[in-house]
């Protein structure tokens, strides 16, 4: 459905040249909905709005639905618009016109006929469950109401493509959940392809099948979100994932593990004790280690241990003190990871 | 006071409101278009055309920076060239006007710059082209800043046309001239001060409240 290939952008600033984008390419199938996710700066911004040409790309293409967009010129430009809605994380509502004139606002310039629009609009705000504020204003509804009033208007000419930035950022835990929930449900009864901008895994978690992981204008992970949850391979990955996950030991913890290790290390000659932190989609964590610990000689003490849902896959991350001769913890290294654990070193 | 003098105030008062009136109407009618243009040609907006907008903005000084007793006499032939004459309340509209115009246009320009730029990101989102954005957005999010403007606008023409016994103008102010101070009728000059109090106030109120009736924040 989204098509993106090599994308650079560059900025000049006063203190020089900014490349935000420096070779973007993703591919959104229709239908999915694509995260697109980094830490501020990284260029999510600048992409969402290369997506609908609000800005001119310097190289690369974008196509959307087979239509490529790069070198068309304005008037055409326009048109493929119209295909794309926006939803926007400050709203971006009118505040002059109702609940009902901000929805029928891109119906208008779709040049929709007057008579029509009513029933349109009134379809779009049941859609969206706010027909019972039709004739408010925006400052007179909350901010998870005027998202909502901005999802609605993004559906109104029924565009292929929904494209978020950033939706639920200025949105309290519950509202972003009830936001996504409705995002999700959207997907599912009318096949639109969404395509969010954030910078919360909590938000690629909750309803993205695949995700792309944006850092310094270059796409450095990208793939199912279970699997990029389950093993993140880039060091910005890891950080986001733990961040949502909070599966980080604090530091009292690590500070008396350590202590216990360095204790252990003089009264057992020939045996090691390691920290590992592993992760795992999927399964059973539980019997994981109990049979890890049965088939090799090694003693595995849970330390710390937190697993969610995922896509509706259980991802685990957990803190595992594992003592043993040296070759039995390699031995049980190589046998988590033919369970798909990853293991990974905590120093 | 007698009834030649109420008669006299009436009439003044009369010439004063068709000035303000009829100046204030072309200040709205072609100041509010010049702030757009300026506030769209402008760096980094829509329709950027930094020379269109640099030689608005010059216009727009210049004749902001006359003298409005200069600016009266100066352009007497243009006056003779619109009004058909160069003398009368009616000769008095076009420097009025000319004068308001500018002076609108920075106020709508400023009124417009208040709008949130990500309302014109959404706009140009949904493909709507120039002219939908200014007629869309642009300009209904910018009213209650134009309201105020232009109500800004009328209180400062019935100053100026108090100057417009200059070129025989008529009006309050010159009332107020001839008969209360050329003529040392200090009542009359009290009456003509205490009219235009009343008048700005119920301008003033007047705007105050539709600017509270349009927006809605």
């Amino acid at each position: 459905m989204i098509r993106i290939d090599d994308l650079h952008k560059t900025y000049a600033t006063p203190r020089g040249r900014f490349e935000a984008l420096r070779g973007v390419s993703l591919h959104v199938a229709p239908g999915e909905v694509f995260g697109i996710i980094g830490p501020s700066g990284a260029g999510k911004s600048t992409l969402v709005q290369c997506i609908n040409m609000l800005e001119q790309p310097d190289q690369g293409s974008i196509a959307i639905g087979g239509q490529a967009l790069t070198g068309l010129d304005e008037r055409s430009l326009r048109g493929q618009r119209r295909r794309i809605g926006m939803v926007f994380q400050g709203f971006n509502l009118l505040a002059r016109r109702t609940v009902h004139g901000n929805v029928a606002l891109p119906l208008e310039i779709a040049g929709v006929p007057a008579r029509d629009i009513p029933a349109r609009v009134d379809r779009l705000l049941e859609l969206v469950g706010l027909a019972h504020l039709r004739d408010r204003y925006p400052s007179q509804i909350s901010g998870g109401q005027k998202q909502r009033v901005g999802i609605a208007r993004a559906l109104a000419n029924d565009p292929d493509v929904l494209l978020s930035d950033e939706a639920t950022s200025a949105l309290d835990p519950e509202t972003t959940r009830n936001i996504l929930a409705l995002l999700r449900e959207i997907n599912r009864q009318t096949g639109i392809t969404v395509v969010l901008i954030t910078h919360q895994m909590e938000v690629v978690r909750q309803i993205c099948d695949r995700v792309a992981v944006l850092d310094q204008g270059r796409v450095v992970e990208a793939g199912a979100t279970v699997d990029v949850f389950a093993s993140p391979r880039h060091a910005v990955t890891r950080a986001m994932v733990s961040a949502a996950t909070a599966s980080e030991l604090s530091d009292e913890t690590l500070a008396a593990l350590r202590g216990r290790i360095a204790d252990a290390a003089p009264a057992r000659p020939g045996q090691a004790a390691q920290l590992w932190r592993m992760t795992l989609a999927g399964g059973d964590s539980g019997a994981l280690l109990a049979s890890l610990g049965r088939e090799h000689a090694v003693a595995l003490t849970l330390v710390q241990a937190r697993v969610e849902a995922v896509q509706g896959v259980a991802v685990g991350t957990l803190f595992v003190l594992a003592e043993g001769a040296p070759e039995a913890l390699a031995a049980a290294r190589g046998a988590a990871h033919e369970r798909h654990a990853v293991v990974e070193d905590v120093h | 006071m007698n009834a030649q003098m109420i008669d006299l105030l009436l009439a003044s008062l009369l010439e004063t409101l068709l000035m303000v009136g009829a100046s204030g109407l072309a200040a709205v009618v072609f100041g509010v278009p010049l702030g757009v243009a300026l506030v769209v040609s402008d760096r980094g907006a829509m329709l950027q055309n930094l020379p269109l907008n640099r030689v608005l903005g010059a216009v727009v000084n210049a004749t902001r920076s006359v003298p409005f007793v200069i600016l009266m006499v100066a352009i007497i032939p243009l006056t003779r060239l619109v009004a058909g004459t160069s003398i009368g309340t009616q000769a008095a509209i076009v420097p009025l006007s000319l004068a308001a115009i500018p002076f609108m246009a920075r106020i709508a320009e400023n009124a417009m710059r208040e709008v949130d730029p990500g309302l014109i990101t959404a706009a140009r989102a949904m493909g709507a082209t120039p002219a939908q954005i200014i007629r869309k957005v642009l300009l209904p999010e910018a009213l209650p800043g134009l309201v105020a403007g232009a109500t800004v606008t009328l209180v400062s023409l019935i100053g100026y046309s108090a100057m417009a016994g200059a070129i025989g103008g008529g009006g309050l102010g010159d009332l107020g001239i001839r008969y209360g101070y050329q003529r040392f009728l200090p009542e009359v000059m009290l009456v003509v001060v205490a009219v235009l109090i009343a008048l700005v106030q119920c301008i003033q109120s007047l705007g105050d409240w539709l600017v509270r009736r349009t927006s809605h924040r």
